[in-house]
């Protein structure tokens, strides 16, 4: 019999390698740790703002439209001003991203899961299959995601749910086109032969071996998708659709202060915007650095 | 020796279909056409119970194809694979009694999988142990190819190449196999790990009672480990002999090619003497016989007329017209 | 420029990676001759840092790698620390490589013509016509039939063997004194192999180019090297004539690999197989390298066995095999 051979390498998991790799990146620390805030301030909304801006006996229109800084009848310093309510805008923006991050990842998560089993199971099947499917795909990508979720919102009315639908039926597309590229070129690699030699059925070897392995780009489109998910239903709120003005998100809080925004009275508006950007910029920030930490160059 | 594999006048095509664009164009008048490969053409052979049997070629011979073939992984375009005297069926899902080594030790793999789960998921799947006893049977696998148990819980990027190599075995013996096909199992392994996989094979071979089909290029390795060889070319099989007929009296004159090309360790500062010709793109190959444009004894007949396979001598086959007198 | 003395003269060579486990050192300490027109077999499996020797030689050795030490002489020239004008003056023209991958050589979006013109009005100022019949003449000398049609195509209309032809005849171009191939023929088969085989050879015997042939197939340089040096772990553990190396080594990682090849016992019995593994080049102790891998190896081996020359032939160990 042979002698035992003992492996000769780094013992170091998957997920520790991606870890490091990650970390090479300072921006990318930056993005991230930005990210935790936000989604630490959205998380943490309810126990942390200082007003529920949904609670109507709590505003008082007097104080509508305070500046940054000013006080309320009952002591409460509104640091960021008032709106056309007299809401808190720190609390709006608090209770805001809950919303604007709660679409954008459910959206995400649900388009993500669609799209890849779609792509993958299109890669594998092929034939008429993936013909069919692709030029699905296609035409979906044809159109402007405004356009369709557009449409969609006017047929479906106003509500968190009725958006999360209009995003996925918008963004499910681009799953599944990268899923399928992803999952063709591991298709043909031989872990996938040798799981068919195995006799290992259809479902077993897509869900167990090729969806897997087709993961990484998905997760790069993954989070710069949430961020255009989060732009779009911002866009959306302020145009009016989606979202129902007692559940405000971010878009539909700079759409408020819209008008007065010439007036001078700009904490309405710019302070909403700020913290969409920042989100959407932490998201940008940390999914640059997953795209070169997944690049296939990492097989070593 | 009954036969355990019994490949019947098989064939496989592949042709890349043209698609709305190019058939629009065809009908234009453009020339365009389908392109179809032809990369086994009507070969038949058998591999008896214990046996290994050595498979030979070059590029574009068909060897991995048809190593593919007997595995059930593709379908025959004509022709019928048999195992025990049953069609191979190439159904998905279906547990068979012939599994296949791979080439690649990196990409034979599931790089996502722990070496338990890649070792253990086909028999947990059909059945041959229990979920309870997969860790244990694992284990015992991996010894069986020189593994420590220990490291079951690794992931394969975090192993050499040699030990790679073995991990695909361990997985192929986890289904219980009769008969192994290895794709150039140790060509990519450097030379002293090649010698102890070529081992463990051998020695696997007595422990299971396997039986083989060794495709490889190396000739030196399908001599030391092979009883009988089958040659081919372009898609055809030109000779087949027991090993040591074959390498003391080639009978095919791509035979005779082939073997004086291999560079061995004894001849030292030789003047190479190089066949001619490239080999031909298996999408065109040449028509009668395939080999006839770079065959030092070439006739008019060999352009033409394809020769078949026939018996020369006891167990002895050669595909040349030059057999004929 | 001077006509005595070896055309390559390599001391002590050192290359380094920097990794973030650490320092690799790939080539720790490399040191060979090759004289004018000669041809050295430099052999050795993966690891062994032979590649990274004849990458070392051409300079192409780029961050995070560097050489760390030793002198590379040229013809009288030394290569380590030369100005990076001066070197460039020399690869292509001087010394060329060959690599394994073809594709490292060719352009695939460039035709065969354009390459080979940019390549000889790189280094000879010629005009484009002169340089095209260079290039004519130096794939007739490839055995490329139909030269002229051929130069007009680009590489994927070549097959694998032609496009290795192509590459060694762009090395060929400038007539250089020195050709380092890495591997050239490992992913061709066995007919093409034996094709190229031929032309090298007729090539270095007609115009007595010198060849470093870097390899780990020893039958390949048997027909083909005039002295075979054997690296491991980043040195040379054995150097001499091929014939002598191969019919009578004495490293027992050489005897090793030689008892190791099929051909080298009787068809159906074991394989003599050196057992173990290439250690990692990060965790390399002191002393030799081979010593956990070895049946001979004892207390002594725990200190690095220096390279002696005899008459010569160099061995790096402690106990080498005795001459019969």
């Amino acid at each position: 019999m042979s002698a035992v051979v003992v492996p000769a390498a780094v013992v170091e998991t998957p997920w520790q390698r991606f870890r490091r790799q990650f970390a090479e990146s300072r921006l990318a620390l930056i993005g991230l740790a930005l990210l935790v805030v936000v989604v630490a301030i959205a998380l943490l909304a309810p126990w942390i703002a200082p007003q529920n801006p949904y609670d109507l006996a709590k505003l008082d229109l007097l104080d509508a439209r305070l500046p940054p800084g000013a006080t309320a009848a009952d002591g409460m310093t509104y640091w960021l001003g008032t709106d056309g309510q007299g809401r808190d805008m720190l609390s709006a923006i608090l209770y805001g991203l809950r919303v604007s991050l709660y679409v954008g990842i459910a959206s995400g998560v649900i388009a993500l899961t669609l799209g890849a089993v779609i792509g993958v199971l299109a890669a594998y099947l092929g034939g008429r299959f993936e013909q069919i499917v692709m030029r699905i795909v296609d035409i979906q990508l044809g159109f402007p995601a405004i356009l369709v979720a557009l449409i969609l919102l006017a047929v479906l009315g106003k509500g968190v749910d009725k958006i999360i639908i209009a995003l996925v039926t918008v963004q499910w597309a681009y799953y599944a086109r990268t899923a399928r590229s992803a999952a063709l070129v591991e298709r043909h690699k031989e872990y996938i032969e040798a799981a068919r030699a195995l006799g290992l059925g259809a479902w077993r070897i897509v869900l167990r071996h090729l969806l897997p392995n087709s993961l990484p780009p998905l997760i790069v489109v993954g989070t710069v998708q949430v961020a255009h998910a989060i732009a779009l239903e911002a866009t959306l709120s302020f145009l009016g659709l989606g979202l129902p003005p007692t559940e405000p998100s971010l878009g539909l809080l700079i759409a408020n202060g819209y008008e007065v925004l010439m007036s001078g009275k700009y904490w309405i508006s710019v302070y909403p915007g700020v913290a969409l950007l920042l989100t959407i910029l932490a998201i940008n920030l940390v999914g640059d650095q997953l795209r070169d930490v997944l690049n296939p160059r990492l097989s070593r | 020796m009954s036969a355990l594999l019994r490949i019947e006048a098989v064939s496989k095509r592949f042709s890349k279909k043209l698609d709305a664009i190019e058939k629009l164009a065809r009908a234009l008048g453009a020339a365009v056409s389908e392109h179809t490969v032809h990369a086994v053409d009507r070969v038949s052979f058998d591999v008896g119970a214990r046996e290994v049997v050595g498979l030979v070629g070059e590029s574009g011979c068909g060897k991995s194809t048809l190593g593919r073939l007997a595995c059930g992984l593709h379908a025959p375009s004509e022709g019928t694979v048999r195992y025990r005297g049953e069609p191979l069926t190439t159904d998905p899902g279906v547990r068979r009694p012939i599994q296949m080594i791979f080439q690649d030790p990196f990409a034979s793999l599931n790089p996502r999988m722990r070496v338990t789960n890649i070792v253990g998921e086909a028999p947990r799947v059909h059945g041959i142990v229990a979920a309870r006893d997969v860790n244990d049977y694992v284990a015992e696998l991996l010894q069986r190819v020189g593994l420590d148990p220990s490291f079951a819980r690794r992931y394969p990027h975090q192993f050499s190449g040699g030990q790679r190599a073995r991990i695909g075995i361990a997985r192929a013996l986890a289904v219980k196999p009769e008969f192994l096909v290895c794709d150039e199992a140790v060509a990519a392994l450097d030379v002293s790990i090649q010698a102890q996989v070529l081992n463990l094979f051998m020695d696997l071979r007595d422990t299971y009672d396997l039986t083989y089909l060794f495709i490889s290029h190396d000739l030196g390795v399908v001599r030391h480990l092979s009883n009988r060889v089958v040659v081919m070319y372009l898609g055809r099989i030109v000779e087949m002999a027991p090993t040591e007929e074959l390498f003391a009296h080639p009978n095919h004159p791509y035979t005779q090619a082939l073997l004086f090309e291999v560079p061995r360790l004894d001849r030292r500062l030789r003047t190479f003497v190089p066949i001619k010709g490239e080999i031909p793109s298996p999408l065109a190959p040449p028509g009668g016989c395939h080999f006839h444009p770079r065959c030092p004894h070439a006739m008019p007949r060999c352009s033409s007329e394809a020769p078949t396979l026939r018996e020369i001598g006891p167990d002895r086959w050669s595909a040349c017209h030059l057999n004929e007198h | 420029m001077s006509r005595v003395g070896p055309l390559l003269k390599v001391s002590g060579l050192r290359t380094e990676f920097a990794t973030r486990d650490g320092v690799l050192p790939a080539v720790a300490d490399v040191s060979f001759e090759v004289a004018r027109g000669e041809v050295l077999g430099l052999v050795g499996e993966s690891g062994s840092g032979k590649s990274v020797t004849g990458f070392s030689i051409l300079g192409l050795i780029d961050p995070p790698g560097r050489i760390a030490a030793g002198s590379l002489q040229f013809d009288g020239l030394e290569l380590v620390g030369a100005a990076p004008e001066s070197l460039r003056r020399l690869r292509g023209k001087r010394i060329a490589m060959i690599f394994q991958d073809p594709m490292m050589t060719l352009n695939p979006v460039l035709s065969i013509e354009t390459q080979m013109v940019e390549t000889v009005l790189a280094h000879d100022d010629t005009t484009r016509e002169a340089a095209r019949q260079r290039a004519i003449e130096a794939l007739g000398r490839v055995g490329i039939a139909s030269a002229v049609e051929r130069l007009a195509q680009y590489p994927h209309q070549f097959s694998g063997g032609m496009r290795q032809r192509v590459a060694i005849a762009i090395a060929l171009l400038h007539k250089p004194d020195l050709i380092i191939a890495d591997e050239p023929t490992t992913a061709l088969d066995v007919t093409v192999q034996g094709q190229i085989l031929y032309e090298m050879q007729k090539l270095v015997r007609e115009s007595g180019t010198a060849l470093i042939w870097i390899t780990h197939d020893l039958a390949v340089v048997a027909g083909l090297a005039d002295r075979i040096a054997v690296m491991y772990a980043g040195r040379i553990v054995e150097m001499g004539d091929a014939a002598d190396v191969l019919d009578a080594p004495r490293h027992p990682y050489t005897r090793g690999l030689l008892d190791s090849v099929p051909a080298a016992t009787q068809p159906g019995m074991r394989l003599r197989q050196i057992r173990g593994s290439t250690p990692s080049l990060l965790r390399l102790g002191p002393g030799c390298a081979f010593r956990e891998r070895c049946d001979r190896a004892d207390a002594e081996c725990a200190t690095l066995p220096v390279l002696e020359t005899a008459e010569g032939r160099s061995v790096r160990c402690v106990h080498p095999l005795e001459l019969a």
